[in-house]
């Protein structure tokens, strides 16, 4: 056990290494950084002492290094754009994008297990197929083609709901929260059902693939040849073990929630990561683009390893062929 | 005789067979046809050129379709912002997110065949690299990798040139975002193939590597690939049109499908809903059609579920 963790961990610090390299290539070769911090009427000389201070004529392996450390310490240095450090600017968008994230989520899974389950168990019949074609048309309808019908049925015909920005908010410290007020609620809710559907789709058929084979595996033939009841036969035996892949699913969702958030966040304005990582492409602003593809990544191997580590407590096979 | 001629042909080839015989896949090939043909056709059967800035008037802009009030016998799906005829803009529109997409596609598959294949025959350091890369990249969605890649190439070149090659380097973005899936699925399927006895014949023979993976392996592995290229192509499809609509995809004066809804997601609230939904439906159809043509080609190539 203490094996499979260890091996996991160096896996997933290796991998954490390949993308900061990648972010401090992004940073040191992509554009000249001097340039971009200073005026057109800065003197050579003195873009040469900031080269100078900067440490940029220090060899790349010390450069590197150096932008690990900064990394790790919780040092991302100042935006091209808006001056500011990029470590505030990322602390005020990150709770609008765990908000949306989380209740798209909900959303997803809520309703997605159920219906993934029922079209299982349920292989013909209207329902079962009206749910089918449902998905696959939620798979091929672009999210910000839903976003855009949603705004236009629920905000410009029964104007019902907001469609842009995040309303009110309640301050908690440094976090910023939808949660604790109506019109919060009200704003949340567009952005985050046009987050949720796509996730929805890939979480039935995740779920009714696996149900689907769960029930064709022996032991339930052989529980069905006892004479148990339906009932306990696919809620007690079969369900129970369907649930230990969907955990996978929830980790590697809400990863993909986030990183699809760009797109909502773009839809709706929503004021959070994605929102601020676009403006970044569109500016060229590479330190906010860096430091947002290391957290992101962060988040992915965090996610993965939590994942992996679950199912080794879970699922004793894992961690025997781990150990071997 | 033909169609005994027709009937037999399609005996003797089992895929060709169930395709005939599946309704849904024979609707969804005939909607994409028709949307490719219409897309190619283009130039001939577009009312105007949307790229022509002489063709349209500012004094025709904003006008609704023509089987509605007010709409304009000259302009069927109505006008956009500038006065350009929409279904004009719509089937030009079309070929570009189309040709954005088959050669994204073709880049993603050429690269990730050639990599899968010598990954897999080759193994030792090379596929360890190479297999790593892309489980890094696989933890990370296509979207953000196209992202990413697009603004590096804006931080590269200068911004006249980076408009000259937009399409280019979208294509590029897209096509470097969807490789992983060739790359591990023939690289699976070439370590089945390379203890295969064929296989050992050709090396005993002293035929070199590179026509041994490329003449003997790669055509009987092609299924597996050929369903990727359907399935991703829809993706890919996809893809460029969520970063045209974020702006961040092809210019302005050569619209795709996703900036014609970019362009109209701005008059919704005015009430001038055609912009959007026209182009909106064709992308629809575009690429329900695609993904049920990948489903059927993955279920018919797939044994276990026959």
């Amino acid at each position: 056990m203490l094996y499979f963790i260890l091996k996991r961990l160096l896996q997933s610090v290796f991998v954490m290494l390949a993308v900061s390299l990648i972010a401090f290539a992004l940073f040191r070769f992509v554009g000249d950084p001097v340039a971009q911090m200073v005026g057109q009427e800065t003197s050579q000389q003195d873009q040469a002492r900031i080269r100078e201070s900067l440490g940029l004529n220090d060899p790349v392996i010390t450069q590197f290094g150096r932008f690990v450390t900064n990394l790790v310490s919780g040092e991302f240095g100042y935006s091209y754009r808006t001056r500011q450090p990029i470590d505030e600017m990322i602390l005020n968008r990150l709770p609008a994008t765990l908000e949306l994230g989380l209740v798209s989520l909900i959303i997803s899974l809520v309703i997605g297990i159920p219906a993934g389950i029922y079209t299982a168990l349920h292989r013909s019949g209207l329902v079962a197929n009206t749910i089918l074609v449902g998905t696959l048309i939620g798979v091929s309808i672009p999210t910000f083609v839903i976003g855009i019908f949603l705004i236009y049925v629920f905000g410009v015909q029964l104007g019902w709901l907001p469609t842009f920005g995040r309303g009110e908010t309640v301050k908690i410290g440094w976090w910023t929260s939808n949660f604790l007020s109506l019109d919060g609620w009200r704003s949340l809710l567009l952005p985050a059902i046009t987050l949720g559907i796509y996730q929805l789709t890939l979480t039935m058929r995740l779920v009714r693939s696996e149900m689907q084979d769960v029930m064709q595996s022996d032991f339930i033939r052989f529980a069905a040849a006892r004479g148990i009841s339906k009932t306990s036969l696919h809620y007690h035996h079969a369900l129970r073990n369907t649930l230990v892949p969907v955990i996978t699913i929830i980790g590697m969702q809400f990863g993909g929630v986030i990183a699809f958030s760009i797109v909502t966040e773009s839809v709706f304005q929503w004021p959070g990561l994605g929102l601020l990582f676009l403006e970044s492409i569109r500016y060229v602003d590479i330190p906010v683009m860096s430091v947002y593809l290391v957290l992101i990544a962060l988040m992915f191997v965090v996610i993965n390893l939590l994942v992996d580590m679950l199912y080794a407590v879970i699922d004793p096979r894992v961690r025997l062929h781990g150990a071997s | 005789m033909m169609l005994q001629r027709l009937h037999r042909a399609v005996a003797e080839n089992e895929l060709l067979y169930l395709f005939v015989h599946s309704h849904v896949a024979l609707l969804a090939a005939a909607v994409a046809a028709i949307m490719i043909g219409g897309a190619a056709l283009a130039g001939v059967i577009a009312p105007t050129d949307p790229y022509d800035l002489t063709s349209f008037d500012l004094l025709d802009s904003l006008l609704p379709p023509s089987f509605t009030d007010g709409g304009d016998q000259r302009f069927v799906l109505g006008t956009d912002d500038q006065g350009r005829d929409l279904l004009s803009a719509i089937l030009y529109g079309t070929r570009l997110s189309l040709l954005v997409g088959l050669f994204s596609i073709s880049f993603a598959c050429v690269l990730g065949v050639t990599v899968g294949l010598m990954a897999g025959y080759l193994g030792g350091r090379f596929d360890a690299i190479v297999m790593r890369i892309a489980d890094v990249q696989l933890s990370l969605p296509a979207i953000l990798t196209a992202l990413l890649i697009d603004g590096i190439a804006r931080g590269l070149l200068p911004q006249q040139r980076h408009d000259e090659l937009m399409i280019v380097v979208l294509t590029v973005a897209i096509g470097l975002s969807l490789w992983v899936n060739f790359a591990r699925t023939v690289r699976a399927s070439t370590l089945v193939e390379k203890n295969k006895d064929y296989v050992q014949y050709t090396q005993i023979m002293g035929m070199h590597p590179l026509r041994i993976m490329f003449v003997q392996i790669l055509p009987n592995i092609l299924g597996p690939v050929l369903v990727i290229l359907t399935v991703d192509l829809a993706v890919a499809i996809l893809l460029e049109a969520t970063l045209s609509f974020l702006g961040v995809g092809v210019p302005p004066n050569q619209p795709s499908l996703g900036t014609l809804i970019r362009v109209g997601t701005e008059y919704l609230f005015s009430g001038e809903w055609w912009i959007v939904v026209f182009p909106s439906l064709t992308l629809i159809v575009l690429i329900i059609s695609v993904n049920v043509l990948g489903d059927f080609l993955r279920d018919a190539l797939n044994p276990r579920l026959r």
